[in-house]
């Protein structure tokens, strides 16, 4: 800043007075509050779990072993595996959501009836905790006595073993987490539609537009920030999920469902904790390189409309 | 409009709606009211015998009240905790969104995702809680709910201020609003759309949260709603009956906000268009 | 406004709450905190023991906390240990878990207490830590590990009770084509499936005497060893001959009580704690259950796998010494087994001395007690004589039991898990 008050002339002055005002009206003190409770409670706990990742931990003693978890982690024989269904899992899981998500947000903003009905419905499993969606679609897809085979066997169909066949858990699982999610993003693309101020329709409707064209010209572009919000939430909650997974098959049967959440997770309960905690850095460096970029992708479109 | 397509569309919806939605729902319900054996074949029929009330007061009534503490607990922490969380990630999300040229911009970007991301290393953070006197103590597990809470919050808030005009910003500070009045008369009152979205998400994930209580708020009067579901399911028998119970009554409170802010989130949205 | 009168009104709670929570105005009473698993029937014992202790003693009140089982229940236990934030008295498993808990920085020493002299010294093992002190007493009685049968089954086919494993094939090929479900397996519940391998220990150190000091020292292996293998060989054997029920992908442990108790089903490959769950829930069919030792090659080599029973531990940071050890010698007197039996009912033998079962034990713990009667017809399981217990062997058995993956292969996966729990626990020999 000092370089352009060096640099002189009016231009730069003023420059930096507006700068200076912006900042005054948006001042990096607000970040403080956040930042300690965040710092404090969550960025120091992690650094200090940096350290651990180099050692072989008890919790009790920590031996320090160098890059030896790393090194055993890539050698787990189910991690492939698990690299795969975890980006199986947060593909299918995110897209649903957003397309579901969308249509439903479409549906319930229009003019139908029970709307407020299909609205509670559809948010409700939202509420419901994860233990208790996982327990009653568990009872629910069970291979003979499961609602589901039931009722397709009434119509002469023979049901899959949803959760217990190596082909079909992974997938089972992640239409429950489509399921139990689809509200949250049919509420965020809820509350971007209606901010789509009205007159763009009005304008739309005199040049004679169908529903159609009305749908791809403007809600859909003006839908993004909603978008990029569900999809940058999904997919990281997809890429590192594990509790629905661990409560309706725990990775298996054997290990046919294992994500890398779920792989780390049973080191951790093995009690491996230093190679759980090298796990959790692998995890954050392979989210990363996903997100980070895709987030960067997203974002700059957006500043660029 | 089309007043026959809105019955065709919103008739099919809710045929569609029964199956998908109520049916799982209506599962959970003829379980709960179910005796301890016919629960445990977990098939979807008919009660044989009704056992809604003694069902309910077993739940209620079992290891001393243990739900009423944790109903208590549990609304504590999650009206605390979504309050700062609103309010924090808001301040984060607004400056965040109308100040990019800060050098703090960044790193503040790299730390939501990172608190996205990561997950929480336990250990290390009872040390830290341990050594401010945090631990065991429900302040203690409030500021953790917002620190993990946080990123989440902040995502949603940017995206949504940056649908608010910016000229609406510089009419107030040429009026002469401090950063303050700014934030909390003009931008908050109206992000209250998000606003309502991030307390009802965060009000039910901290609600039904288990992990962090049973690890940070250990002992018996410091327990929560999801931990009261182990005195029904263990690794060795599970009383289905009482479990769904159980499940349907910490589902309760979730439901109630979500129906009081349905219908600010309908209002919000009304404000929304009208100001368009 | 209304925003900083709701934060206001919060303080307040939260203050409120916290002198609320606050140690109430103790008097004399001593209160001692007691953490136990939640399975209901431990649960049922440790409520029990409080009855009984607290009406003995009127200055002590103790206070059951209670946490999940399995590995999360390892986790819970192993974070308030190393945070110094344990309850004052805690029930945990003896054996390899025991091991993994550093004793000597964490709990109290209860090797010089006048009670050791009620416990059974085969007990004492168990709950010792390498510097060769002794950390808990035995809180449930011990366990058997094999198979629980439908007697009634067995008495409509005519069959016996098998000695050797061929027979047991016939058995179960009998009950196939009388239409029945011969083997029951429950891997919905994963830890059920690691019976067939588990609780053929007896077998494999009738055949190979030394493979407990071999495997702890990295020389023996289960891929290698053909008797260690065969607990592998078994669970793949009665997948193969399309022995099992149906739903064995998805039925929990419930549903296999359930199945052998009423006959649904013949065999239930289990730890004997499950007769408690059969007296509970189906205590009319209580007659009909019997147990067998998982059955080997040889007839004359017939014995029985034992798994020794939880332990009760005293918190190094208790600050109610003396009390948490009258209350763990309570335990471990015949007052506490008579509590646990009233809770309970029998389920096997107790190793404190002194303490009778009643005359009127189910069918299945009077199978079960002859091979605790006379010497040489037990051995402890593999988890009591070595500190390695691979984690992911229930994974691997349910993939040997649903076909998923061959015995031999399943044989050296769980080599390759052992290695990495050896290593992580610093076993010499690993490396």
């Amino acid at each position: 800043m000092s370089d352009a008050i060096t640099a002189g002339g009016v231009t730069a002055g003023r420059t930096v007075a507006r700068r200076a005002r912006r900042g005054a009206s948006y001042p990096n003190w607000f970040y403080l509050p956040a930042a300690i409770v965040f710092g404090v409670l969550f960025l120091l706990p992690t650094i200090a779990s940096l350290f651990f990742s180099l050692t072989r931990w008890t919790l009790f003693e920590a031996n320090f072993i160098g890059l030896a978890n790393f090194i055993q982690f890539f050698r787990e024989p189910f991690l492939v595996q698990g690299l795969i269904n975890t980006l199986i899992y947060g593909v299918v899981t995110s897209g649903l959501k957003v397309i579901i998500g969308m249509l439903l947000a479409l549906l319930l903003t229009s003019d139908i009836i029970g709307r407020g009905y299909l609205r509670a419905v559809v948010f409700f499993p939202v509420l419901v905790s994860t233990v208790g969606v996982g327990i009653a679609f568990v009872a629910l897809m069970h291979p003979t006595q499961g609602m589901i085979n039931e009722t397709l066997a009434m119509v002469g169909i023979k049901g899959p073993a949803w959760l217990t066949d190596p082909r079909f858990a992974l997938y089972s699982v992640a239409l429950v987490d489509v399921w139990k999610g689809v509200g949250l993003a049919t509420v965020i693309y809820m509350a971007g539609i209606v901010s789509i101020p009205q007159d763009y329709f009005e304008a739309a409707r005199i040049d004679g537009a169908t529903a159609w064209q009305n749908f791809w010209a403007i809600t859909l572009p003006l839908l993004k920030p909603a978008t990029v919000t569900v999809i940058i939430l999904s997919l990281i909650g997809g890429l590192r999920s594990f509790d629905l997974i661990w409560a309706m098959t725990r990775g298996g049967p054997g290990f046919t469902s294992d994500v890398i959440a779920s792989v780390i997770y049973k080191q951790y309960q093995a009690g491996f904790y230093g190679l759980s905690t090298a796990g959790n850095v692998v995890l954050f460096v392979l989210v990363a390189l996903i997100i980070v970029p895709l987030s960067m992708f997203l974002n700059r479109n957006e500043v660029e409309r | 409009m089309n007043s026959l397509r809105r019955y065709l569309v919103g008739g099919t919806a809710i045929f569609v709606s029964v199956f998908v939605f109520l049916v799982p729902f209506a599962f959970i319900v003829l379980t709960a009211v179910k005796d301890r054996k016919s629960a445990a074949t977990r098939s979807f029929d008919w009660p044989t015998s009704w056992h809604l009330w003694d069902n309910l007061v077993q739940v209620i009534q079992t290891r001393d009240y243990m739900l009423v503490t944790a109903f208590v607990n549990s609304t504590i922490l999650t009206v605390a905790s979504v309050t700062l969380l609103v309010v924090l990630g808001a301040m984060v999300g607004f400056v965040l969104q109308r100040n990019p040229s800060s050098r703090w911009t960044g790193l503040v970007n790299f730390f939501v995702l990172a608190g996205l991301i990561i997950p929480p290393a336990v250990v290390p953070t009872i040390w830290v809680m341990q050594s401010f006197g945090l631990f065991k103590t429900l302040h203690g597990l409030i500021l953790i709910e917002v620190a993990y809470g946080l990123s989440f919050s902040v995502l949603l808030f940017r995206a949504f201020v940056a649908t608010i005009p910016k000229e609406l910003d510089e009419a107030a500070i040429i009026d002469g609003a401090g950063p303050l009045r700014l934030f909390f008369q003009v931008i908050l009152p109206l992000l209250k759309p998000v606003v309502v979205t991030v307390i009802v998400v965060q009000s039910v994930a901290i609600f039904n949260d288990f992990t962090n209580p049973l690890y940070y708020l250990p002992g018996k009067d410091n327990v929560t709603v999801q931990l009261t579901l182990y005195n029904f399911q263990s690794q060795f028998s599970t009383s289905y009956n009482l479990l769904f119970m159980n499940i349907l009554l910490i589902t309760i409170p979730p439901l109630i906000v979500y129906l009081f802010f349905n219908r600010q989130i309908v209002a919000g949205m009304t404000a929304g268009a009208v100001k368009g | 406004m209304a925003l900083s009168m709701t934060r206001r009104a919060l303080l307040a709670a939260t203050a409120l709450l916290s002198v609320g929570f606050g140690p109430a105005f103790a008097q004399d009473t001593v209160t001692l905190t007691y953490l136990v698993d939640d399975n209901p029937t431990n649960v049922a014992t440790s409520e029990a023991l409080k009855a009984a202790f607290e009406a003995e003693n009127p200055g002590i009140k103790i206070e059951i906390e209670t946490r999940p089982g399995g590995g999360e229940g390892d986790n819970i236990i192993k974070t308030r240990l190393a945070t110094g934030e344990m309850t004052d008295v805690f029930r945990y498993n003896a054996g390899s878990l025991f091991q993994a808990l550093n004793a000597p920085q964490t709990m109290l020493d209860l090797t010089d207490e006048p009670f050791q002299a009620n416990i059974i010294d085969s007990f004492k093992p168990v709950v010792t830590a390498t510097d060769g002190r002794i950390y808990g007493v035995p809180e449930e009685a011990a366990m058997g590990g094999g198979i629980l049968y439908n007697k009634k089954i067995y008495a409509e086919l005519g069959l016996t009770v098998p000695k050797t494993w061929a027979e047991f094939m016939a058995n179960n090929e009998k009950i196939k084509a009388a239409g029945k479900t011969a083997v029951i397996q429950t891997f919905g519940d994963t830890w059920t499936s690691q019976l067939f391998v588990l609780g053929d220990f007896f077998n494999v150190q009738a055949a190979v005497p030394t493979f407990a000091a071999d495997y702890t020292a990295g020389k023996a292996k289960y891929a290698s060893t053909p008797a260690a293998m065969a607990g592998f060989q078994k669970g793949e054997d009665v997948f193969k001959a399309g022995f099992l029920n149906e739903d064995f992908g998805s039925a929990l442990f419930a549903d296999g009580v359930r199945m052998v108790a009423t006959g649904e089903g013949a065999h239930y490959p289990m730890l004997t704690f499950a007769i408690g769950g059969i007296a509970q829930d189906y205590a009319e069919n209580l007659p009909d259950v019997g147990f067998f030792a998982i059955p080997g090659d040889d007839a004359a080599k017939n014995g029985l796998t034992v798994w020794m029973p939880a332990a009760t531990y005293i918190s190094k940071t208790t600050a109610h010494p003396e009390e948490a050890k009258k209350f763990v010698a309570f335990i471990a007197s015949t007052k506490g087994c008579d509590a646990r039996s009233s809770a309970n009912g029998a389920t096997g033998p107790y190793l404190i001395k002194g303490c009778e079962l009643p005359a009127d034990v189910p069918a299945a713990v009077a199978d079960l007690l002859p091979y605790f009667q006379q010497d040489g017809l037990t051995a402890p399981a593999l988890e009591f004589l070595s500190p390695i217990k691979g984690p992911a062997l229930e994974q691997i058995t349910v993939e040997v039991g649903s076909g998923i993956r061959s015995a031999a292969d399943a044989a050296a996966l769980y080599d390759e898990d052992v290695k990495k729990q050896a290593q992580q626990l610093g076993l010499p020999g690993w490396d």
